[in-house]
């Protein structure tokens, strides 16, 4: 490698090997990539023959009838608009809470502030199978406490998906409050509006970037999980990660449903993720990487 | 909108960044002593309900003889002292034996995961620095395995490593002609292979995306000033982009070793509920030590040390990375 | 300063603990009340085709009931992959449904958790009498010696599935009584280049009820009259490497088996990919999969030698499903009308016809349609050559232990490495091992 290291032509231009370099890598990743992607799209557009026999890279016809019997095999619509409501829920419950926490972190010196910050920072340590059950038990005995049905609900599914995506969220919106100039909010104080207005009239909007990092991180993190879904939902409250499995729980394994029902749960997520990318990437520049 | 403002705000404040961790001045309106608190509360209240106390619950639960016989009331189930742990820990006798090996197959693996992750994520981040046609194009592209839900994205690994019917058999062994029968991918020895490189390629992204945020705040001035002494591609990538990383890098590879070492929906997605030997993680081992042979006195007991262990490692790494910088304000 | 959160983290973590002791699971000893007479909860395990199919199967039903009781059944029908988390999250919580479907092997395992209701002669006789049901289906609804914790509702056994075709092609003209046999003819099936026997290898459960039977044949049990594990005798050895040998030795299961756990296996068959699958009453299944009565055939599952029979001539487990009652329910009268319902005669026909099972009824399995066709073998096996899996409390973990050793020992196979006795008993004594020590 070290042999490339001549001097080079201009100061800035890369020597040729990092051309080739380049080209051989980004397109083995690319394959890598995108390998898994063409599976699904290709393997939902095959009968149902195609995939039980030996694996083909192209259907052998082309069939739309995967997508129209998803739909029916398992109740996926109720699974997705269950999925939405959890996930998004979760999602501006989370980012208003850390946007919050993160803002009394940067801004203000307080007795704790560190001992919060390790604390919540530390909960990404715990093994969830640790505090999967007592965490059923408190939901239960809240419930009947006080009337308010956490287990079983999608509330109780909301609040704990929550509480999975603050830590992180906290941790990288402090980061991100720390570079927004302290002049600004300063300032707000000066034109008289209280520290809650400068958080909300300056430091958030100056701080779009980063929320919608977290944002996405939120949301993503609430529509995958498995583990307390499994336990936490029942029929009509299931999500989409848990429900899915209904494809494989049949006597048949329908790969082509399968792939299908994936790409539907998937598109609305990679979506918005690409579209969002530029403000994930800003984001994460300020808050993640300080 | 402000999208490009507060990155370039942060790159001119890097130098000072860490001023701001020492105890700073400020004007006194904005200390006032409840308000703090006060917008901790929610985040605070949360984190004790969902994590921290259930924790305490959990940690209690180790020390109880919590069996199928006691479940149904274990406010009411025997203490049983340390003999959870003492059966966990028994490296001698199975139980403790197949946890050890869970243990050193869920290292072996977060290791070479954390690591591939992080080269390849870091390598895609650097071919992609410059601009070319195409760039944004495989930047999205190379996010995609990051957006894709979890369950979408294993089960679609699945499919591709069954023995009879998947694209992997097919093309190792059907096409190239690299193995003399089928491979089995999802059971025996080889299910380790597989599980990382679902892993990988799930994981990768995110480290890509970090060292690529991690990138824009090297201030170009560096590699002007390093090219102007010589310094040609590659040892301007060692020496600056490399080191200019090291804070980036220490978080980043924290927080891939957390996230890999404690994954449940991965093996769980690609194995169900009894993954093969080889690929035995401690996470799904300890689900399988609770909830399939019903013990959940001993499923604690292995969670606390696996919290422990986890606790003594983060704390080591922190300790160890953190020398050399700003002493910080304990 | 920090004396003080020392202090405070300490206030804390007693406050919790104290919380901690209080809060128990649900409402711990009472025995049900009926506080809630007009509404059941009811968890029916998946025995159809899919949720959506048992949905449309037990709607109508469920709707009779109400007509009959005005008591509104809530439906949830879960799968088997969740079925056992949900009972077990339910019994530690008391928040469960008020009716539930189990898996009759659990029974035992359940029953200690103390979380059903035991049907003791009283509760019986709210149904009509323990009489009403035949004996070997209550063979697998608890501890011996105890009252059930469960009430049988289906009933099924394992049978020879064959297709008809491939045995005729290959000159087969009556199915296989022996191992030996079976063997025989699974090489000559693929002489013709077919493939033999199909087997769901991945599947602890399905392997446990393969090697349970296997080893009444060898005259061996799993577990030792007084209910310890017991694993690694002779017999358990042999009759578990007698089951991999299929795919090991005789090569009459495809090594793709062995990674088979989401019924590959009868997807196989019904395609007429393999000539034979060893299964409980699969005819609904296969049916739904395209495969038409008249292509296949059902025949007793082989013994090693002679006819099925009791003692070493076993050539099924007693299987099928047990309805319970949870024991906090708030509707204890509307449950057992409900199980009473269930079990009835015009019920169980329905039920059983639709699920393709037996009914544990004696007067509806007397019905012309449990006596024919398909439907003659395994009520046959159930009354005569079927023995019921251990009614142990530690059931359910033997299943899980001994079930994945033996999935292990298929990716053995496949993978192409020797089993041998050793390799058996090393598998076997590590479940053992893995046992609740007692």
């Amino acid at each position: 490698m070290s042999s490339t290291a001549r001097a080079p032509r201009s100061p800035m231009a890369p020597p040729r090997s990092f051309f080739w370099s380049r080209r051989i890598f980004l397109t083995l990743l690319t394959g890598f990539v995108l390998l898994p992607v063409h599976v699904m799209v290709s393997s939902s557009l095959k009968p149902l023959a195609d995939v039980t026999g030996e694996f083909r890279w192209l259907p052998s016809e082309l069939t739309i009838r995967p997508y129209i019997d998803i739909w029916s095999t398992i109740p996926l619509a109720r699974y997705f608009v269950n999925s939405l409501i959890v996930a998004g829920a979760a999602t501006v419950c989370s980012v208003v809470i850390a946007v919050f926490a993160a803002y009394a972190v940067s801004r203000h010196d307080f007795r704790g502030r560190r001992v919060f910050t390790v604390t919540v920072l530390s909960t990404q340590m715990f093994p969830g199978i640790l505090f999967l059950l007592p965490l059923f038990l408190i939901y239960v005995n809240i419930g009947q406490a006080t009337g308010i049905a956490l287990f079983g609900s999608r509330g109780g599914l909301i609040l704990t998906y929550l509480t999975f995506s603050l830590p992180f969220s906290i941790w990288m919106l402090i980061g991100y409050f720390d570079s927004v100039p302290r002049e600004l909010d300063e300032a707000a104080l000066v034109d008289g509006c209280g520290p809650l207005g400068a958080l909300l009239r300056v430091v958030v909007p100056a701080a779009i970037p980063g929320i919608v990092a977290v944002a996405v991180y939120a949301f993503m993190t609430a529509w995958g999980e498995v583990l307390f879904a499994s336990v936490m939902t029942n029929d009509t409250t299931r999500t989409l990660a848990v429900g899915l499995q209904g494809y494989s729980t049949l006597n048949n394994v329908y790969w082509n449903q399968i792939m299908a029902a994936s790409l539907v749960v998937s598109v609305p997520v990679v979506a918005g993720f690409l579209l969002l990318q530029r403000y994930l990437v800003a984001g994460l520049t300020a808050g993640a990487v300080k | 909108m402000t999208t490009t403002a507060p990155a370039e705000a942060a790159v001119a404040k890097r130098p000072s960044g860490a001023a701001g961790r020492s105890p700073r001045r400020r004007p006194g309106r904005i200390r006032r002593i409840g308000l703090p608190y006060l917008l901790l509360l929610p985040a605070l209240v949360l984190e004790l309900l969902v994590h921290l106390v259930p924790m305490v619950i959990g940690i209690a639960m180790s020390f109880k003889e919590l069996t199928q016989f006691h479940i149904r009331d274990w406010g009411d189930a025997p203490w049983s002292g340390l003999d959870n742990y003492q059966v966990s820990v028994d490296f001698d006798a199975p139980v403790g034996e197949a946890l050890l090996r869970s243990f050193f197959i869920t290292v072996a693996f977060t290791l070479l995961s954390v690591g591939l992750c992080w080269l390849i994520g870091t390598a895609a981040a650097l071919y992609l620095q410059d601009t070319f046609r195409g760039r944004g194009l495989l930047r999205a592209l190379f996010l995609v395995p990051y957006a894709l839900p979890v369950y979408a994205a294993v089960i679609t690994w699945v499919f591709m490593f069954q023995h009879d019917n998947g694209l992997v058999n097919h093309v190792l062994h059907d096409q190239l002609g690299l193995t003399d029968k089928p491979s089995f991918w999802l059971i025996g020895d080889n299910s380790f292979v597989a599980l990382l490189v679902v892993s990988v390629w799930k994981g990768w992204p995110f480290a890509f995306l970090i060292v690529m945020a991690g990138l824009q705040n090297i201030p170009k001035e560096q590699y002007e000033a390093a090219a102007l002494d010589g310094a040609g591609m590659w040892q301007q990538i060692r020496r600056i982009t490399l080191p200019s990383l090291r804070p980036v890098n220490q978080v980043l590879l924290l927080v891939l070793f957390l996230w890999t070492f404690n994954d449940f929906n991965t093996p769980y997605v690609l194995f169900g509920k009894s993954a093969p030997e080889a690929a035995d993680l401690i996470s799904v081992h300890i689900y399988q030590a609770s909830f399939v042979t019903w013990n959940f006195g001993t499923g604690s007991a292995m969670s606390v040390l696996l919290l422990l262990f986890l606790l003594v490692v983060t704390g080591g790494y922190l300790l160890l990375t953190s020398r050399g910088r700003k002493p910080a304000d304990v | 300063m920090r004396r003080t959160r020392a202090a405070t983290a300490g206030a804390v973590t007693v406050s919790l603990l104290t919380a901690l002791t209080a809060c128990g699971g649900g409402s711990s000893t009472s025995g049900g009340s009926n506080d809630a007479p007009r509404t059941l909860t009811y968890w029916a395990s998946n025995q159809g085709a899919s949720i959506e199919a048992d949905k449309k199967v037990l709607r109508p039903e469920l709707d009779k009931f109400e007509k009959q009781t005005g008591i509104k059944v809530e439906l949830e029908v879960i799968p088997w992959s969740d079925l056992l988390n949900r009972i077990l999250t339910a019994a530690t919580s008391g928040q469960g449904p008020d009716v539930l479907n189990i898996g009759n092997t659990w029974s035992a395992s359940l029953q200690a958790t103390g979380a059903l209701l035991p049907w003791d002669a009283k509760n019986f006789d709210a149904i009509g009498g323990r009489d009403r049901f035949v004996d070997s289906a209550l063979g697998s609804t608890g501890a011996e010696g105890q009252d059930p914790a469960a009430v049988p509702l289906y009933s099924m056994s394992y049978a020879l599935y064959y297709n008809r075709e491939i045995f005729a092609d290959a000159g087969i003209t009556r199915p296989p009584a022996t191992w030996d046999e079976l063997i025989a003819d699974g090489r000559k099936i693929q002489a013709k280049g077919g493939s033999a026997l199909g087997a769901e290898g991945a599947n602890p459960s399905e392997n446990i009820h393969h090697v349970f039977v296997f080893a009444k044949q060898h005259g061996a049990d799993f577990f030792t009259a007084d209910g310890k594990p017991d694993f690694t005798g002779d017999g358990v050895v042999a009759a578990v490497k007698q089951y991999v040998d299929l795919m090991a030795k005789d090569k009459i299961i495809a090594p793709g088996n062995a990674e088979y756990a989401q019924n590959q296996s009868v997807s196989d068959f019904a395609k007429g990919r393999t000539a034979m699958l060893l299964w409980q009453n699969a005819a609904a299944n296969l049916r739904s999969q395209g495969m038409s009565e008249d292509k296949f055939g059902v025949a007793p599952v082989p013994v090693q030698s002679g006819t099925p029979g009791a003692g070493t001539q076993v050539n099924s487990m007693v299987a099928g499903i047990n309805l319970a009652v949870f024991k906090n329910t708030d509707n204890l009268d509307g449950a057992r009308k409900f199980v009473k319902f269930m079990t009835s005669d015009a019920e169980q026909k329905i039920l059983n016809t639709a699920y393709s099972s037996i009914p544990p009824v004696k007067a509806a399995q007397a019905d012309a349609a449990f006596t024919t066709g398909a439907n003659a073998v395994l009520k046959d096996t159930l009354a005569k050559s079927a023995a019921a899996m251990p009614q142990v409390a530690d059931e359910s973990q033997f299943e899980t232990a001994v079930g994945t050793a033996v999935k292990e020992l298929f990716a053995d196979a496949a993978a192409g490495r020797a089993v041998t006795t050793d390799s058996v008993k090393a598998a076997l004594s590590k479940a053992q091992q893995q046992m609740p020590a007692k």
